[in-house]
């Protein structure tokens, strides 16, 4: 290998890197506040991408009905709970409409949108209000009721999350796999380099995301609040943080993280249902590599994840999933032995 | 008269050659016989997840393993599968030894995330290794046989294949029962009791991980032979999570709902495969949907699974008392009275700057009881701590008969005879009063896990409750041998843990806050068993908060105030002190 392909090769690491990033980012973000580890984040990134494609064809993206439907159940367990809690038909009421006012707004642009086939900028706003009305909703039907569970429950809860999820993209979405046009179709050569404008958009964008979060959770008092929840979720409570709200606000950040970064990987590749998974679990593989805790952290190990995969596929492109997944092994090994202990009574 | 249990094993041992000369469909028995491989699997997985709260994803894997090695061998190099059966495992074990050694030191969400990974690279590897026929895999496996009798795919396997399966129930049933059991089960509500016992948790950790995958590879070379094909598909990450979801559907907890779970996910998957797509109108993995939302409902609605539901209707099972001529278990050789048994010899501990114990020193003599008190936050439990192992002191030492414990984790310090209980009862709340305590004398049996499945271990778990049931009888606790542990009162609970704590056959007790949230009568029988077991002999050291209660049981107090000792002496003594009743009434300016 010469420079020159190696410097590609880098170049393409670090902007797969940069497309994982975000992602492993909201799982640490969800993890540090709900202890959920959300595997279904890879879903939103599929939704993001494939909502924006349909919208490019001038056609209500199935998504909007899967959020309505979504949207129903949610409001009538809202009804329900209220219900059983106060016995007071109006605060129910009122509660289910709350629940159900965002999503249909958002439905309802849409579908007066979609057919008029607006320029991509606005297009792609409106996969992102789409995407991002899913976060509160998904951890209101299938997360919220289980808040106290243990971590292990509400990963087998995610499993289950993500099943229906990815069944419910091949019903609405089908089996077809769409490319997105690029945001940005600029071209730089620098020496044997050649960044496209998707690339720096990428690069961009998710370093930007990385520091608002961080921003957000180290220096603002609702930051703070979330982080609260996730250390002593009664004693937040006590303090006024409720952890529902808590719970929403972490998926609501997921849901939009992952429709942006959905948006960033529909030009650079062809997205499919089921093309989340993978993309989300190496956003964990990276999360992983950065303990589950930390957002610079997130953000290096997800451009390490970016170069072993781009070199991997040079070397042994039919191997490169099998030397990014078992990277996992040797980073887990050396976290044990510098960790030194195991966590008590989890 | 047989319990029920044992009936209805009876009853399934003899169903399944029976069904077998009944007219049924070929058809059945290929379902039946999927139904006895997912259980295999499962069966693992309630060792694993149900008892032992660890989450694998990647079983499937190792099927593919067991799968994979015989297909090989037998298929590539004319192998008899009776020899690949052994490599199998062997290649199953090392794999799930590596992980788990990687993983199991860590929290518990690192295990679950590493055999996603595990699950899908492995899956990968099989899909592109030309050895391996890559994503089509390799076909031609021959049916297996014994003496020149086929088995074949149909009701020869069946049988063959189900007798497994019942014998690895039996097997787990039987490790759940032992002594190696009673520490697995201990597992699952966090390592510092069962520590404390002298359960080394990792080992059983990595035990139930590899006893798990060894079931799975089992589970995977029988498929080969049954399938007589092998494909990356039936062992990807999509297959490993099903296997869960069938456990937790028919109840993780319970060995039997492996089996339920395992039945009902493959007919309600092979309806929905064909009803889904007709109903859609496109061909289409649509179940899925339906297994992520019944997935979530169970874990919401039922999260003890099916099985859980049957087991509720079933008669508890009563333990029949054959232990009444057991040997009784060697003892230690006690100290005599007055000789030094514990010296604690200027311990320290930091936590960043602050130093919440400074420099304690005190002595404990044998048939001493001695109080360790003080105002919250005087850093009595962490001195408690200290002494028993859990927390590792900055300096000083701990002398116990004569040996440095320094750096000695709790199980190593309970080997020694030191025994304790928890200031937050610790228990296993489904087990019966009787093996709770019968966990206590866990390092005084040697038993592992094989005995235990074959049941060899018989003399010594009766030698076990005997001494269980003893040490319930001397605190007077006789009539609750067979009482769900969960269902007693909190003064029953805590006396409970002394009992378990003396079956360890301690030189010395540490009681921490053994009269906390207890009522006056309670406390009462509390302060009855402690003089007793001093006129027995036992050594105490008890930290506590109930005054009456030090003051009327110690020999010798210990005071401590803001991480420092502030002075010892005898309970008269003590009273009187002007220091003492200043750290706790505080002081007149």
């Amino acid at each position: 290998m010469d420079s020159t392909i190696a410097s590609i090769l880098l170049l393409d690491g670090l902007t797969n890197g940069a497309i994982y990033a975000p992602t492993n980012s909201s799982t640490v973000l969800v993890f540090a506040v709900t202890r959920v580890i959300f595997i279904p984040q890879g879903e939103f990134v599929a939704y993001g991408a494939l909502t924006l494609a349909i919208l490019q064809t001038g056609q209500v993206p199935g998504t909007v009905w899967l959020l309505l439907l979504l949207a129903g159940v949610a409001a009538l367990m809202e009804l329900h709970a209220r219900w059983l809690h106060h016995r007071d038909l109006g605060a129910a009421a009122y509660a289910a409409l709350k629940t159900l006012i965002a999503p249909v707004l958002v439905s309802l642009v849409t579908i007066w949108a979609a057919p008029q086939q607006f320029h991509l900028l606005v297009q792609a706003l409106l996969s992102v209000a789409v995407v991002t009305a899913f976060g509160p909703l998904v951890y209101r039907v299938a997360y919220q009721s289980l808040e106290s569970a243990t971590p292990l429950v509400l990963l087998i809860v995610s499993v289950g999350v993500h099943f229906a999820l990815t069944g419910l993209g091949l019903l609405f979405f089908g089996a077809e796999g769409f490319r997105n046009p690029a945001f940005w179709d600029l071209r730089l050569n620098l020496g044997p380099v050649m960044l496209s404008g998707q690339t720096i958009i990428i690069g961009v964008a998710s370093l930007a995301l990385i520091v608002l979060l961080w921003l957000f959770f180290e220096r603002s008092l609702f930051g703070k609040a979330l982080r609260a929840t996730a250390v002593n979720r009664l004693g937040a409570r006590l303090m006024g943080i409720s952890s529902h709200a808590a719970g929403q606000l972490s998926f609501t950040m997921a849901a939009l993280i992952g429709a942006l970064s959905g948006l960033l990987i529909g030009p650079t590749t062809t997205i499919f249902y089921d093309s989340g998974f993978i993309i989300g679990l190496k956003g964990f593989v990276a999360a992983v590599v950065a303990g589950l805790s930390s957002y610079p952290g997130a953000l290096i190990g997800a451009m390490f994840v970016g170069v072993i995969e781009s070199f991997g596929s040079f070397w042994a492109s039919a191997f490169k999933e099998v030397i990014v997944f078992t990277v996992i092994l040797p980073v887990l090994l050396v976290r044990s032995l510098t960790s030194g202990h195991s966590d008590e009574d989890h | 008269m047989k319990s029920p249990r044992t009936l209805g094993l009876l009853a399934f041992a003899v169903a399944i050659p029976l069904l077998t000369v009944l007219p049924l469909p070929d058809f059945w028995f290929t379902q039946l016989n999927t139904i006895g491989l997912y259980s295999l699997t499962c069966l693992g997985l309630v060792l694993l997840t149900g008892v032992g709260g660890l989450t694998s994803f990647g079983q499937a894997a190792f099927v593919g393993i067991g799968a994979y090695t015989t297909a090989v061998l037998t298929v590539q190099l004319g192998a008899s599968p009776w020899l690949t059966l052994p490599i199998g495992l062997a290649l199953t074990a090392a794999c799930a030894l590596l992980l788990a050694l990687i993983t199991l030191r860590m929290s518990g969400h690192y295990l679950p995330l590493a055999t996603i990974a595990w699950g899908l690279s492995l899956y990968y590897l099989m899909g592109n290794l030309e050895a391996l026929g890559k994503y089509d895999g390799i076909t031609g496996i021959k049916t297996l046989g014994l003496a020149g009798f086929d088995f074949g795919e149909g009701r020869g396997l069946f049988v063959f294949l189900w007798a497994i399966v019942l014998l690895a129930a039996v097997a787990v049933l039987n490790l759940l029962d032992s002594r190696a059991g009673r520490a697995i089960r201990a597992l699952k509500n966090g390592s510092q009791m069962a520590e404390a016992m002298g359960v080394n948790t990792f080992r059983y950790k990595v035990t139930i991980f590899v006893l798990a995958a060894l079931l799975a590879a089992v589970s995977g070379w029988l498929f080969a032979h049954f399938q007589r094909s092998v494909s990356p598909t039936a062992f990807g990450l999509k297959m490993g999570i099903e296997y869960l979801f069938m456990a937790v559907v028919g109840g993780v907890g319970h060995v039997w709902g492996a089996l339920v779970g395992a039945g009902l996910v493959k007919l309600l998957d092979d309806q929905l495969q064909v009803l889904l797509p007709r109903l859609i109108g496109t061909s289409g993995s649509y179940e899925i949907i339906v297994f992520g939302v019944a997935l979530v409902l169970v874990l919401k609605y039922l999260p003890d699974g099916l099985w859980s539901m049957v087991e509720k209707k079933l008669p508890r099972r009563q333990r029949r008392n054959d232990w009444g001529d057991a040997a009784p278990l060697p003892e230690r050789s006690k100290p005599a009275t007055g000789e030094l048994l514990l010296d604690v010899q200027a311990i320290r501990k930091e936590f960043g700057g602050l130093v919440a114990v400074n420099d304690i020193s005190f002595q404990i003599r044998a048939g001493q009881i001695v109080g360790l008190i003080g105002p919250n936050g005087a850093g009595k439990s962490t001195t408690f701590n200290l002494v028993t192992g859990v927390l590792k002191m900055t300096r000083g030492h701990v002398v116990f008969a004569g040996e440095k414990l320094d750096g000695l984790p709790s199980r190593e310090i309970a080997r020694r005879g030191m025994g304790r209980t928890f200031q937050h009862v610790k228990m296993i709340p489904d087990m019966t009063v009787l093996e709770n305590v019968a966990l206590g004398a866990h390092l005084r049996g040697r038993k592992g896990v094989v005995s235990a499945m074959t049941r060899l271990n018989r003399d010594e778990e009766r030698q076990l409750y005997r001494e269980a049931q003893r040490q319930l009888e001397r605190i007077g606790m006789g009539d609750y041998l067979h009482e769900q542990a969960g269902n007693l009162a909190m003064g029953l609970q805590r006396l409970m843990e002394i009992a378990r704590a003396l079956c360890s056959d301690p030189t010395l007790l540490l009681l921490d806050e053994p009269a906390a949230g207890l009522r006056h009568k309670e406390k009462q029988d509390l302060i009855g068993v402690l003089r007793q077991l001093q006129g027995e002999g036992m050594s105490i050291l008890l930290v506590e908060h109930d005054m009456d209660l030090v003051m009327e049981v110690c020999d010798h107090l210990v005071v401590m105030e803001f991480g420092t000792l502030l002075t010892q002496g005898p309970p008269a003594q003590i009273q009187q002190d002007p220091k003492v009743r200043a750290a706790y009434l505080g002081t007149e300016h």
